[in-house]
């Protein structure tokens, strides 16, 4: 779950971390208020993307008026898609030195890492490609507290020293902190900034919180004003979406959920994690048109199967549904079958006409193979492979 | 309505207390609900839900608890 | 001969009185597999399937012999196990639990490396060594139809297709040595390249099939473990999610699945795959085909 800028700048707040003086403004009119209040200001789009300067989202203004006219325009500017839900109106200051810095996981080394460079505001991984010499990559340990001469040694490694050292240690290991306390993915300040008094400053924040980790931090994300609906992935979610998430939170049994909304005409229920990327692969390479990606696993109960079908199939644009999954170990075959089909009836639809193929071979498929038979629907055992599977459901919506 | 699943459970149950009890206990799905009366009996919206674990009717003496698989009738 | 488990393998579950847990633990006992007790704190005294039920792990590793414990427990409790499990002094730990935050995972991942535990998952189905014994929920009921025993080792950051990927060798006839799921999350216990060193030193594990996906660089370490360990297992390789290149930040499948950068791409992964020698299939019945090929038995 991405934070949008302002937001990763509190959290910095919160820790002590340096910061330019700075107001979020929602209207042109509070724009100006800021630029009254701080002086000539930057005025940045608060939108979760990058390529906010490329896209027009980040203006300067010397005046309130200026400041006024570039909100309205950047309040205008989608990028990649997402509208900004502010302009963040911050002082403009003189700044002589770009650093970068960030915390990550490294699923390698199966550590954090701290990323330091002093060729900060310019694409990191080209920094790497070219320039390795100006990047250090630090690993420590998330089990132990995290110590300051962790941070010393990512900033020493680029060759930094004096008082930037000592300024870049402690922000540097407050970012660190702010990672492992808040059960962030990424916590990014791009760039960090000496300014023409030698101060140093954070300038610019990226920071993703992990989804899994979100009820941890209700508190915090309250506080900060992100609703529980609000799931920040990389364009607005639609209300398909939407409700097939509200879905699968409202019932811990198992997962059935995770949809993807798609503009085509074939219903997917394909499994969940690897079994559903090939699915859809599957689809797609045989000429179908996914209405949606979404997922089913960990043993869903019978009811939340059949909401998720009975939601798909309620969709206008879904003409039928495949369900499809790969040779299941613990998500059983029938109750999958008396979900969907109980989905399906519940939609007000036939489950013979509806299901177009149900491919799931595995745990006690004699006895989903005996549901399904019941019901007429038309199914396939494991001799035929997922691809053929997906062919065939394809070939049925060309009829 | 389930669509799926009845269970027929014996009134030599009933006569059962502890046994009442244990069934409401084993199931992983929570079928089994005790009436005041200390009367075990089934919670319609969860009997789709039965994983045909046998937990309930091995509890049981021989006969005296019947999962029903509608499907197969 | 396996990898990891074997048919002596003797193990627990911690968490075996809940619904997962329950049906797993009738899996593998009808499988043959050696469980020899369950945990679950308040539950001592009870049986599951005939499996005493305890407390702690200490209570099970004091009277018997554990080898292994199958961590199923919901994800708030999950770290706490794992740690439980290697205070007790257990060297295998197969997380089953998904959704567990990453600092946890690393967490425990980082003491049990400390304390000489091998940790397969989190986010997975366990290990099978096919005829033998079956650690985790992997296979299901019907196990037997889905792994025959044979000479291919697999390894999958998909539970799911772990199954599917055996299914096809056993239906090929090729079979399976050890498969093992080894989860889908952004940090997982033990990676593709952890792992070969055990296949390539067990003389009945004759080739590899590895399902793989975007995200990650796990396969970048195996393209490296095999260009400087000299292992001569032929390998082949499915790649998932190939129509995620082009959304980028959107995360699908497994927590550890998206794409972030040039680098998580199926196509920067299949190239540098190919480049290390490994052979890339379309679909996953082309694996048992390319297998053999590979191991020069093509008619």
């Amino acid at each position: 779950m991405r934070f949008y800028e302002y937001e990763a700048k509190d959290l910095l707040r919160r820790h002590g971390v340096p910061l330019p003086q700075s107001r979020l403004a929602h209207t042109a009119e509070e724009a100006a208020a800021a630029a009254a209040e701080l002086g000539p200001v930057v005025l940045k789009s608060q939108v979760l993307s990058g390529g906010r300067m490329k896209a027009g989202g980040v203006k300067f203004a010397d005046t309130p008026d200026e400041a006024a006219a570039a909100t309205t325009e950047i309040l205008e500017i989608a990028i990649n898609g997402l509208r900004p839900v502010g302009v963040l109106a911050e002082e403009k200051r003189t700044i002589t030195q770009e650093y970068f810095a960030a915390v990550t996981y490294d699923g390698r080394a199966k550590l954090p890492v701290i990323i330091f460079s002093d060729m900060g505001g310019i694409d990191i991984e080209e920094v790497a490609e070219q320039h390795p010499e100006h990047l250090s990559r630090t690993h420590f340990s998330a089990a132990r507290p995290f110590s300051d001469y962790i941070a010393k040694n990512a900033v020493a490694a680029v060759g930094v020293t004096g008082n930037d050292l000592n300024a870049l240690t402690r922000i540097v290991a407050s970012l660190a902190r702010i990672f492992l306390q808040y059960d962030l993915t990424l916590a990014e300040i791009n760039p960090i900034g000496r300014l023409d008094d030698g101060a140093i400053l954070a300038l610019d924040s990226h920071m993703d919180m992990e989804a899994e980790a979100r009820r941890t931090h209700q508190a915090l994300l309250k506080e900060l004003g992100v609703d529980d609906d609000d799931n920040r992935q990389a364009r607005p979610p639609t209300p398909f979406e939407i409700a097939a998430a509200q879905l699968d939170a409202a019932d811990p049994r198992g997962v059935a959920g995770n949809l993807t909304e798609f503009d085509g005409n074939l219903g997917l229920i394909i499994g969940a994690g690897g079994g559903s990327l090939t699915l859809f692969d599957a689809v797609r390479q045989a000429g179908g048109h996914p209405a949606n990606y979404c997922e089913i696993g960990g043993n869903p109960s019978v009811s939340k199967a059949a909401a998720l079908t009975k939601l798909i199939c309620e969709q206008p644009k879904v003409e039928k549904i495949a369900v499809m999954m790969n040779v299941v170990s613990n998500t059983r075959v029938d109750i999958v079958a008396r979900g969907v089909i109980k989905g399906c009836i519940e939609a007000g639809f036939d489950p013979s006409e509806k299901i177009a193929i149900f491919r799931i071979p595995g745990s006690w498929e004699e006895e989903g193979f005996a549901i399904l038979d019941r019901y007429g629907v038309d199914y396939v055992d494991r001799s035929v492979s997922m691809h053929e599977a997906a062919a065939r459901a394809v070939a049925k919506m060309q009829a | 309505m389930a669509m799926f699943i009845r269970v027929d459970i014996d009134e030599a149950v009933q006569r059962d207390p502890a046994l009442c009890r244990q069934l409401v206990e084993v199931c992983p799905v929570d079928i089994f609900a005790l009436e005041e009366s200390g009367r075990v009996t089934t919670v319609e919206p969860n009997l789709d839900e039965c994983t045909l674990c046998a937990l309930c009717w091995e509890a049981a003496p021989e006969g005296q608890v019947n999962v029903v698989r509608l499907y197969r009738e | 001969m396996s990898i990891l488990v074997d048919e002596n393998t003797t193990f627990i579950i911690q968490g075996i009185t809940g619904r997962e847990a329950v049906t797993m633990a009738r899996e593998v006992l009808d499988y043959g597999s050696k469980l020899v007790g369950g945990v679950t704190p308040g539950r001592k005294g009870r049986d599951v399937h005939g499996v005493p039920v305890e407390d702690t792990v200490r209570a099970l590793t004091e009277r018997t012999r554990v080898d292994a414990s199958v961590v199923s427990v919901p994800p708030g409790f999950a770290a706490d196990a794992v740690l439980e499990a290697i205070d007790a002094g257990i060297k295998l730990v197969v997380v089953v639990t998904e959704r567990i935050p990453r600092k946890q995972v690393a967490q425990f991942v980082e003491y049990a490396k400390q304390q000489g535990t091998r940790i397969i998952g989190p986010n997975c189905l366990g290990v099978i060594s096919p005829g033998k014994s079956k650690v985790g929920g992997v296979g299901g009921a019907n196990t037997e139809r889905a792994f025959h025993p044979g000479r291919i080792g697999v390894m999958s950051r998909s539970g799911g297709m772990t199954v599917e990927i055996a299914n096809s060798l056993s239906a090929a006839g090729l079979g399976v040595s050890t498969a093992v799921s080894i989860g889908g999350d952004a940090i997982i216990g033990s990676t593709y390249a952890e792992l070969m060193p055990l296949f390539d030193a067990d003389p009945d594990t004759h080739g590899i099939a590895i399902y793989s996906e975007p995200g990650g660089r796990a396969e970048y370490e195996l393209a490296d473990y095999m260009a400087q360990s000299g292992s001569k297992l032929p390998i082949v390789a499915f790649m998932a999610g190939r129509f995620m290149d082009e959304m980028p930040g959107m995360r699908f499948g497994h927590a550890g699945t998206i794409v972030e950068g040039k680098a998580d791409t199926t196509a920067e992964k299949i190239a540098n795959l190919e480049a290390a020698g490994i052979s890339v299939a379309e679909r996953i019945e082309d694996i048992p085909r390319l297998l053999r090929e590979r191991l020069g038995e093509t008619d």
